[in-house]
Protein backbone atom coordinates (compact mmCIF):
# COMPACT_ATOMS: atom_id res chain seq x y z
CA UNK A 1 0.00 0.00 0.00
CA UNK A 2 1.55 3.37 -0.90
CA UNK A 3 0.10 6.40 1.71
CA UNK A 4 0.86 10.16 0.46
CA UNK A 5 -0.02 13.15 2.60
CA UNK A 6 2.27 15.99 1.15
CA UNK A 7 2.20 19.43 0.59
CA UNK A 8 4.72 21.10 -2.14
CA UNK A 9 4.40 24.44 -3.46
CA UNK A 10 5.02 24.82 -7.09
CA UNK A 11 5.42 27.68 -9.17
CA UNK A 12 1.56 27.64 -10.76
CA UNK A 13 -0.47 26.71 -7.52
CA UNK A 14 0.27 24.01 -4.30
CA UNK A 15 0.19 20.63 -4.77
CA UNK A 16 -1.69 19.13 -1.42
CA UNK A 17 -1.89 15.80 -2.25
CA UNK A 18 -3.58 12.82 -0.02
CA UNK A 19 -4.02 9.74 -1.18
CA UNK A 20 -4.45 5.82 -0.15
CA UNK A 21 -3.27 3.62 -3.23
CA UNK A 22 -3.35 -0.63 -2.71
CA UNK A 23 -2.07 -3.01 -4.37
CA UNK A 24 -3.17 -2.93 -7.93
CA UNK A 25 -3.25 -0.29 -10.96
CA UNK A 26 -4.47 3.29 -9.17
CA UNK A 27 -4.49 5.76 -12.13
CA UNK A 28 -3.60 9.45 -11.58
CA UNK A 29 -6.00 11.08 -14.32
CA UNK A 30 -6.13 14.57 -14.72
CA UNK A 31 -5.41 17.49 -16.95
CA UNK A 32 -1.48 18.55 -17.88
CA UNK A 33 0.65 19.82 -15.32
CA UNK A 34 -1.88 19.42 -12.36
CA UNK A 35 0.85 17.66 -10.21
CA UNK A 36 0.36 14.22 -11.06
CA UNK A 37 3.95 13.61 -12.39
CA UNK A 38 5.28 16.21 -9.26
CA UNK A 39 3.66 13.32 -6.75
CA UNK A 40 5.55 10.54 -8.94
CA UNK A 41 8.79 11.81 -8.63
CA UNK A 42 7.89 13.30 -4.52
CA UNK A 43 7.71 9.28 -3.98
CA UNK A 44 10.57 8.90 -5.86
CA UNK A 45 12.39 10.64 -4.04
CA UNK A 46 13.96 12.74 -6.68
CA UNK A 47 11.79 15.86 -5.52
CA UNK A 48 11.31 17.00 -2.04
CA UNK A 49 7.96 17.70 -0.43
CA UNK A 50 8.07 20.39 1.93
CA UNK A 51 5.80 18.57 4.44
CA UNK A 52 3.86 15.76 4.68
CA UNK A 53 4.74 11.96 4.97
CA UNK A 54 5.00 9.48 2.30
CA UNK A 55 5.02 5.48 3.07
CA UNK A 56 5.14 2.45 0.61
CA UNK A 57 4.06 -0.83 2.54
CA UNK A 58 4.38 0.84 6.06
CA UNK A 59 8.24 1.48 5.24
CA UNK A 60 8.39 5.25 6.04
CA UNK A 61 10.07 7.01 2.42
CA UNK A 62 9.54 10.85 3.86
CA UNK A 63 8.29 12.33 7.19
CA UNK A 64 8.62 15.75 7.66
CA UNK A 65 7.62 15.38 11.25
CA UNK A 66 10.25 12.94 12.17
CA UNK A 67 13.06 14.09 9.25
CA UNK A 68 12.81 11.50 7.53
CA UNK A 69 14.32 11.26 3.98
CA UNK A 70 15.44 8.05 2.47
CA UNK A 71 17.44 9.15 -0.67
CA UNK A 72 16.32 7.28 -3.91
CA UNK A 73 18.23 4.62 -4.14
CA UNK A 74 17.31 3.64 -0.65
CA UNK A 75 13.44 3.70 -1.23
CA UNK A 76 13.22 0.55 -4.27
CA UNK A 77 10.64 2.33 -6.35
CA UNK A 78 10.53 1.15 -10.42
CA UNK A 79 10.00 4.52 -12.26
CA UNK A 80 9.33 4.74 -15.75
CA UNK A 81 8.26 8.29 -17.62
CA UNK A 82 6.91 8.73 -21.01
CA UNK A 83 10.24 9.85 -23.16
CA UNK A 84 11.70 5.74 -21.66
CA UNK A 85 15.02 7.31 -20.15
CA UNK A 86 16.91 4.91 -21.44
CA UNK A 87 21.06 4.58 -21.14
CA UNK A 88 21.68 5.41 -25.18
CA UNK A 89 25.59 4.34 -23.97
CA UNK A 90 24.14 0.22 -22.89
CA UNK A 91 23.12 -1.86 -24.67
CA UNK A 92 19.54 -3.35 -23.90
CA UNK A 93 20.87 -6.21 -21.80
CA UNK A 94 22.85 -3.15 -19.79
CA UNK A 95 20.11 -1.22 -19.79
CA UNK A 96 18.05 -4.16 -18.15
CA UNK A 97 20.87 -5.10 -15.58
CA UNK A 98 21.72 -1.64 -14.62
CA UNK A 99 19.87 -1.91 -11.33
CA UNK A 100 21.26 -4.88 -10.13
CA UNK A 101 24.28 -4.43 -8.05
CA UNK A 102 24.30 -7.10 -5.28
CA UNK A 103 23.51 -10.13 -7.37
CA UNK A 104 26.43 -12.62 -8.88
CA UNK A 105 27.23 -12.12 -12.44
CA UNK A 106 24.92 -15.49 -12.70
CA UNK A 107 22.62 -14.27 -10.47
CA UNK A 108 22.29 -11.05 -12.91
CA UNK A 109 22.35 -13.15 -16.12
CA UNK A 110 19.05 -15.20 -15.05
CA UNK A 111 17.04 -12.28 -14.02
CA UNK A 112 17.84 -10.59 -16.98
CA UNK A 113 17.30 -12.70 -18.86
CA UNK A 114 14.02 -13.64 -17.60
CA UNK A 115 12.86 -10.02 -17.75
CA UNK A 116 13.66 -9.92 -21.53
CA UNK A 117 11.98 -13.02 -22.47
CA UNK A 118 8.69 -12.13 -20.05
CA UNK A 119 9.05 -8.94 -22.82
CA UNK A 120 10.08 -10.86 -25.39
CA UNK A 121 13.19 -8.73 -25.80
CA UNK A 122 15.39 -11.49 -25.97
CA UNK A 123 16.40 -11.41 -29.72
CA UNK A 124 17.57 -7.22 -28.97
CA UNK A 125 19.72 -7.71 -25.90
CA UNK A 126 23.04 -6.38 -28.08
CA UNK A 127 21.06 -3.86 -29.52
CA UNK A 128 21.92 0.07 -28.40
CA UNK A 129 18.17 1.72 -27.38
CA UNK A 130 19.12 4.18 -30.78
CA UNK A 131 18.21 1.39 -33.15
CA UNK A 132 14.46 0.54 -31.19
CA UNK A 133 11.54 1.44 -31.64
CA UNK A 134 9.31 3.61 -29.04
CA UNK A 135 7.37 0.41 -27.94
CA UNK A 136 10.46 -1.48 -27.94
CA UNK A 137 12.28 1.23 -25.87
CA UNK A 138 9.21 1.40 -23.32
CA UNK A 139 9.61 -2.07 -22.59
CA UNK A 140 13.15 -2.17 -22.04
CA UNK A 141 12.25 0.55 -19.44
CA UNK A 142 9.98 -1.55 -18.25
CA UNK A 143 12.18 -4.44 -17.50
CA UNK A 144 15.02 -2.37 -16.34
CA UNK A 145 12.58 -1.18 -13.58
CA UNK A 146 11.47 -4.39 -12.93
CA UNK A 147 14.02 -6.56 -11.93
CA UNK A 148 14.86 -4.44 -8.64
CA UNK A 149 11.85 -6.14 -7.50
CA UNK A 150 10.69 -2.44 -6.49
CA UNK A 151 7.69 -1.73 -3.62
CA UNK A 152 6.27 0.03 -5.75
CA UNK A 153 5.87 0.78 -9.63
CA UNK A 154 5.52 4.42 -11.01
CA UNK A 155 4.39 5.11 -14.21
CA UNK A 156 4.37 8.67 -15.55
CA UNK A 157 2.44 8.83 -18.93
CA UNK A 158 4.28 5.49 -20.06
CA UNK A 159 2.12 5.28 -23.10
CA UNK A 160 1.49 8.58 -24.87
CA UNK A 161 4.78 8.67 -27.17
CA UNK A 162 4.05 5.51 -28.21
CA UNK A 163 1.06 4.96 -31.72
CA UNK A 164 -2.46 3.06 -30.87
CA UNK A 165 -1.25 -0.19 -31.85
CA UNK A 166 1.85 -0.05 -29.94
CA UNK A 167 -0.05 1.63 -26.90
CA UNK A 168 -2.46 -1.25 -26.95
CA UNK A 169 0.30 -4.07 -26.66
CA UNK A 170 1.73 -2.60 -23.54
CA UNK A 171 -1.36 -2.35 -21.98
CA UNK A 172 -2.04 -5.74 -22.29
CA UNK A 173 1.77 -6.26 -21.33
CA UNK A 174 0.86 -3.83 -18.02
CA UNK A 175 -2.43 -5.96 -17.40
CA UNK A 176 -0.34 -9.21 -17.28
CA UNK A 177 2.13 -7.64 -15.26
CA UNK A 178 -0.55 -6.99 -12.57
CA UNK A 179 -1.74 -10.76 -12.39
CA UNK A 180 1.92 -11.62 -11.36
CA UNK A 181 3.30 -8.85 -9.51
CA UNK A 182 1.80 -7.84 -6.50
CA UNK A 183 2.70 -4.31 -5.71
CA UNK A 184 0.98 -1.12 -5.42
CA UNK A 185 1.34 0.50 -9.40
CA UNK A 186 0.52 4.25 -9.95
CA UNK A 187 -0.23 5.03 -13.01
CA UNK A 188 -0.34 8.52 -14.06
CA UNK A 189 -2.18 9.32 -17.16
CA UNK A 190 -4.35 12.62 -18.71
CA UNK A 191 -6.36 9.86 -21.42
CA UNK A 192 -10.02 8.67 -20.13
CA UNK A 193 -10.03 5.97 -21.94
CA UNK A 194 -6.82 4.43 -20.63
CA UNK A 195 -7.64 5.45 -16.75
CA UNK A 196 -10.71 3.16 -17.27
CA UNK A 197 -9.47 0.80 -19.30
CA UNK A 198 -6.32 0.03 -16.91
CA UNK A 199 -6.98 1.63 -13.26
CA UNK A 200 -8.50 -0.71 -10.41
CA UNK A 201 -9.07 2.46 -8.58
CA UNK A 202 -8.81 5.59 -9.90
CA UNK A 203 -7.72 9.14 -8.53
CA UNK A 204 -9.31 11.95 -10.29
CA UNK A 205 -6.82 15.24 -9.90
CA UNK A 206 -7.16 18.73 -10.40
CA UNK A 207 -4.73 21.75 -9.59
CA UNK A 208 -2.48 20.28 -7.07
CA UNK A 209 -5.62 17.96 -5.43
CA UNK A 210 -7.37 14.49 -4.52
CA UNK A 211 -10.90 15.34 -6.40
CA UNK A 212 -12.03 11.83 -5.79
CA UNK A 213 -10.70 7.73 -5.08
CA UNK A 214 -12.29 5.00 -6.13
CA UNK A 215 -13.13 2.41 -8.67
CA UNK A 216 -13.38 3.82 -12.55
CA UNK A 217 -16.92 3.16 -12.81
CA UNK A 218 -18.23 3.72 -9.54
CA UNK A 219 -16.62 7.65 -10.34
CA UNK A 220 -18.61 7.80 -13.52
CA UNK A 221 -21.64 6.85 -11.86
CA UNK A 222 -21.27 8.99 -8.58
CA UNK A 223 -18.52 12.21 -9.33
CA UNK A 224 -18.37 13.46 -6.38
CA UNK A 225 -18.56 17.10 -7.99
CA UNK A 226 -19.42 18.76 -11.48
CA UNK A 227 -15.61 19.32 -11.98
CA UNK A 228 -15.08 15.74 -11.75
CA UNK A 229 -18.37 14.86 -13.76
CA UNK A 230 -16.39 16.60 -16.35
CA UNK A 231 -12.81 15.06 -16.07
CA UNK A 232 -14.57 11.92 -16.30
CA UNK A 233 -16.84 12.86 -19.34
CA UNK A 234 -20.61 12.38 -17.49
CA UNK A 235 -23.07 15.03 -16.72
CA UNK A 236 -23.27 15.57 -12.91
CA UNK A 237 -26.58 15.00 -11.63
CA UNK A 238 -28.05 17.70 -9.78
CA UNK B 1 66.31 29.90 -45.48
CA UNK B 2 67.28 28.21 -41.68
CA UNK B 3 64.18 27.38 -40.24
CA UNK B 4 64.60 26.43 -36.48
CA UNK B 5 62.06 23.66 -35.66
CA UNK B 6 63.36 23.83 -31.39
CA UNK B 7 60.12 26.50 -30.86
CA UNK B 8 57.92 23.84 -32.25
CA UNK B 9 59.18 21.00 -30.42
CA UNK B 10 58.94 23.51 -26.83
CA UNK B 11 55.52 24.78 -28.28
CA UNK B 12 54.23 20.71 -28.52
CA UNK B 13 55.40 19.70 -25.18
CA UNK B 14 54.31 23.09 -23.19
CA UNK B 15 51.09 22.70 -24.82
CA UNK B 16 50.78 19.14 -23.94
CA UNK B 17 51.56 19.56 -20.72
CA UNK B 18 49.43 22.20 -19.82
CA UNK B 19 46.65 20.30 -21.59
CA UNK B 20 47.18 17.65 -19.23
CA UNK B 21 47.33 19.95 -15.68
CA UNK B 22 44.07 22.18 -17.30
CA UNK B 23 41.46 19.08 -18.02
CA UNK B 24 42.79 17.85 -14.36
CA UNK B 25 41.88 21.05 -12.54
CA UNK B 26 39.10 21.97 -15.32
CA UNK B 27 37.12 18.77 -15.72
CA UNK B 28 36.18 18.54 -12.16
CA UNK B 29 35.43 22.14 -11.90
CA UNK B 30 33.60 21.71 -15.27
CA UNK B 31 30.95 19.12 -13.46
CA UNK B 32 31.07 21.15 -10.51
CA UNK B 33 30.02 24.28 -12.01
CA UNK B 34 26.94 21.45 -14.34
CA UNK B 35 25.71 19.33 -11.69
CA UNK B 36 25.84 21.06 -7.82
CA UNK B 37 24.53 24.68 -6.77
CA UNK B 38 26.76 26.07 -4.13
CA UNK B 39 27.21 29.47 -2.69
CA UNK B 40 29.49 31.24 -4.83
CA UNK B 41 29.00 28.95 -7.89
CA UNK B 42 28.66 32.12 -10.49
CA UNK B 43 31.52 33.71 -8.89
CA UNK B 44 33.91 30.88 -8.98
CA UNK B 45 33.03 30.68 -13.11
CA UNK B 46 33.43 34.03 -13.19
CA UNK B 47 37.33 33.79 -11.74
CA UNK B 48 37.63 30.83 -13.82
CA UNK B 49 36.37 32.46 -17.07
CA UNK B 50 38.40 35.92 -16.52
CA UNK B 51 41.41 35.12 -18.29
CA UNK B 52 39.60 34.59 -21.47
CA UNK B 53 38.60 38.69 -21.25
CA UNK B 54 41.79 39.75 -19.83
CA UNK B 55 44.21 41.18 -22.28
CA UNK B 56 47.29 38.89 -21.80
CA UNK B 57 49.50 41.16 -20.61
CA UNK B 58 47.55 42.01 -17.48
CA UNK B 59 47.29 38.05 -16.98
CA UNK B 60 50.87 38.22 -17.12
CA UNK B 61 51.64 40.76 -14.77
CA UNK B 62 49.10 38.49 -12.40
CA UNK B 63 51.06 35.96 -13.11
CA UNK B 64 54.61 37.51 -12.29
CA UNK B 65 53.34 38.75 -9.31
CA UNK B 66 51.78 35.79 -7.57
CA UNK B 67 54.71 33.48 -9.31
CA UNK B 68 57.62 35.95 -8.97
CA UNK B 69 60.63 36.01 -6.93
CA UNK B 70 59.02 38.50 -4.56
CA UNK B 71 55.92 36.34 -3.68
CA UNK B 72 55.88 33.60 -1.10
CA UNK B 73 54.80 30.76 -3.44
CA UNK B 74 57.52 32.19 -6.05
CA UNK B 75 60.38 31.73 -3.33
CA UNK B 76 59.11 28.53 -2.40
CA UNK B 77 59.24 27.19 -6.00
CA UNK B 78 62.51 28.52 -6.55
CA UNK B 79 63.64 26.38 -3.05
CA UNK B 80 62.14 23.46 -4.52
CA UNK B 81 64.40 23.75 -7.78
CA UNK B 82 61.33 24.46 -9.78
CA UNK B 83 61.93 28.22 -10.53
CA UNK B 84 58.89 29.35 -13.48
CA UNK B 85 59.70 32.87 -13.95
CA UNK B 86 61.66 32.96 -17.45
CA UNK B 87 61.84 29.08 -17.56
CA UNK B 88 59.90 26.70 -20.00
CA UNK B 89 57.83 25.60 -16.54
CA UNK B 90 56.73 29.22 -16.23
CA UNK B 91 55.68 28.93 -20.25
CA UNK B 92 53.19 25.99 -19.46
CA UNK B 93 51.42 27.83 -16.30
CA UNK B 94 51.31 30.93 -18.37
CA UNK B 95 49.31 28.71 -21.33
CA UNK B 96 47.34 26.55 -18.96
CA UNK B 97 46.18 29.63 -17.27
CA UNK B 98 45.12 31.33 -20.97
CA UNK B 99 43.62 28.10 -22.08
CA UNK B 100 41.67 27.23 -18.57
CA UNK B 101 38.56 29.21 -19.50
CA UNK B 102 38.17 27.22 -22.57
CA UNK B 103 37.94 24.01 -21.33
CA UNK B 104 35.88 24.68 -18.23
CA UNK B 105 33.25 26.14 -20.83
CA UNK B 106 33.50 23.27 -23.51
CA UNK B 107 33.76 20.59 -20.96
CA UNK B 108 30.75 22.48 -18.47
CA UNK B 109 28.45 22.58 -21.99
CA UNK B 110 29.63 18.64 -22.39
CA UNK B 111 28.44 18.05 -18.96
CA UNK B 112 25.28 19.90 -19.01
CA UNK B 113 24.20 18.20 -22.26
CA UNK B 114 24.00 15.12 -20.13
CA UNK B 115 20.58 14.72 -19.37
CA UNK B 116 19.89 14.72 -15.67
CA UNK B 117 16.72 12.61 -15.70
CA UNK B 118 19.68 9.40 -16.37
CA UNK B 119 21.51 10.55 -13.49
CA UNK B 120 18.30 10.42 -11.70
CA UNK B 121 16.34 7.31 -13.25
CA UNK B 122 20.25 5.42 -11.97
CA UNK B 123 19.50 7.03 -8.36
CA UNK B 124 16.25 5.13 -8.88
CA UNK B 125 17.80 1.86 -9.61
CA UNK B 126 20.19 2.09 -6.73
CA UNK B 127 23.70 3.44 -8.17
CA UNK B 128 25.94 5.72 -5.48
CA UNK B 129 26.73 9.25 -6.79
CA UNK B 130 30.05 7.96 -7.29
CA UNK B 131 28.74 4.98 -9.83
CA UNK B 132 26.63 7.27 -11.44
CA UNK B 133 29.40 9.70 -12.20
CA UNK B 134 31.73 7.05 -13.66
CA UNK B 135 29.01 4.93 -15.40
CA UNK B 136 26.23 7.42 -16.96
CA UNK B 137 27.74 11.08 -16.89
CA UNK B 138 31.36 10.58 -18.13
CA UNK B 139 30.76 7.93 -20.32
CA UNK B 140 27.86 10.75 -21.81
CA UNK B 141 30.38 13.27 -21.60
CA UNK B 142 32.87 12.35 -23.06
CA UNK B 143 33.46 13.31 -26.47
CA UNK B 144 33.04 16.59 -25.51
CA UNK B 145 35.28 16.19 -22.86
CA UNK B 146 37.72 14.89 -26.08
CA UNK B 147 36.44 18.02 -27.95
CA UNK B 148 37.48 20.33 -25.23
CA UNK B 149 40.83 18.97 -24.36
CA UNK B 150 41.47 19.50 -28.17
CA UNK B 151 40.48 23.02 -28.03
CA UNK B 152 42.53 23.39 -24.77
CA UNK B 153 45.32 22.44 -26.60
CA UNK B 154 45.01 24.57 -29.59
CA UNK B 155 44.65 27.51 -27.37
CA UNK B 156 47.92 26.70 -25.34
CA UNK B 157 49.51 26.08 -28.66
CA UNK B 158 48.64 29.72 -29.68
CA UNK B 159 49.51 31.83 -26.43
CA UNK B 160 51.62 34.37 -26.72
CA UNK B 161 51.11 37.65 -24.62
CA UNK B 162 51.05 35.38 -21.20
CA UNK B 163 53.91 33.12 -22.43
CA UNK B 164 55.93 36.30 -23.39
CA UNK B 165 55.79 37.93 -19.69
CA UNK B 166 56.61 35.17 -17.84
CA UNK B 167 58.51 32.78 -19.86
CA UNK B 168 60.11 35.63 -22.01
CA UNK B 169 61.50 34.76 -25.06
CA UNK B 170 65.27 32.74 -24.46
CA UNK B 171 66.03 30.89 -27.93
CA UNK B 172 66.39 27.44 -26.82
CA UNK B 173 64.87 27.89 -23.70
CA UNK B 174 61.90 29.54 -23.33
CA UNK B 175 61.03 30.55 -27.37
CA UNK B 176 57.55 29.34 -28.51
CA UNK B 177 56.65 29.05 -31.67
CA UNK B 178 54.58 31.54 -31.59
CA UNK B 179 57.31 33.95 -29.93
CA UNK B 180 59.30 32.79 -32.65
CA UNK B 181 57.11 33.63 -35.28
CA UNK B 182 56.68 37.16 -34.16
CA UNK B 183 61.18 36.97 -34.09
CA UNK B 184 61.32 36.20 -37.57
CA UNK B 185 59.06 38.90 -38.72
CA UNK B 186 60.95 41.33 -36.41
CA UNK B 187 64.18 40.17 -38.35
CA UNK B 188 62.36 40.46 -41.62
CA UNK B 189 62.73 36.88 -42.18
CA UNK B 190 59.77 36.44 -43.53
CA UNK B 191 59.26 32.96 -45.45
CA UNK B 192 60.69 31.16 -42.16
CA UNK B 193 57.28 33.22 -40.86
CA UNK B 194 55.32 32.36 -43.32
CA UNK B 195 56.12 28.85 -43.01
CA UNK B 196 56.34 28.69 -39.38
CA UNK B 197 52.84 30.08 -39.58
CA UNK B 198 51.54 27.76 -41.94
CA UNK B 199 52.90 24.78 -39.91
CA UNK B 200 50.87 26.56 -36.36
CA UNK B 201 47.82 26.79 -38.65
CA UNK B 202 47.79 23.24 -40.01
CA UNK B 203 48.23 22.11 -36.47
CA UNK B 204 45.62 24.15 -35.29
CA UNK B 205 42.94 23.19 -38.05
CA UNK B 206 43.04 19.56 -37.49
CA UNK B 207 42.51 20.17 -33.65
CA UNK B 208 39.85 22.22 -34.57
CA UNK B 209 38.57 19.92 -36.80
CA UNK B 210 39.34 16.30 -34.39
CA UNK B 211 37.26 18.87 -31.82
CA UNK B 212 33.81 19.65 -34.11
CA UNK B 213 34.09 16.56 -35.43
CA UNK B 214 33.69 14.57 -31.69
CA UNK B 215 31.19 17.42 -30.74
CA UNK B 216 28.61 16.36 -33.68
CA UNK B 217 29.06 12.49 -32.21
CA UNK B 218 27.72 13.63 -28.94
CA UNK B 219 24.55 15.11 -30.92
CA UNK B 220 24.80 12.12 -32.88
CA UNK B 221 24.21 9.67 -29.54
Amino acid sequence: MVEIDIRKRLRDFTLAMALRANNGITALFGRSGVGKSMTLTCVAGLATPDAGRIAVNGHTFFDSDSGVNLRPQERRVGYVTQDYLLFPHLTVWQNVAFGLINQTRAEQDRIVQEALAWLELESLADQRPGKLSGGQQQRVALARALVIRPQVLLLDEPFSALDSPTRLRLRQDLLRLRQELNVPVLFVTHDLAEALLLADQMAVIDNGRLLQLDAPERIRERPANPLVAELVGVASKP
Amino acid sequence: MTLDFAPLWLSLRVSLLATLLVALVGIPLAWLLARRQFWGRELLNGLASLPLVLPPTVLGYYLLVVLGQQSPVGRWLNEMGWPLVFTWRGAVVAASVAAFPLLVATARAGFESVDRRLEDIARTLGRSELDIFWRVTLPLAWPSLLAATALTFARALGDFGATLMVAGNIPGRTQTAAIYIYDLLQANRRDEAGLMALIVTGLALLLFIVSQSLTRRVLRL
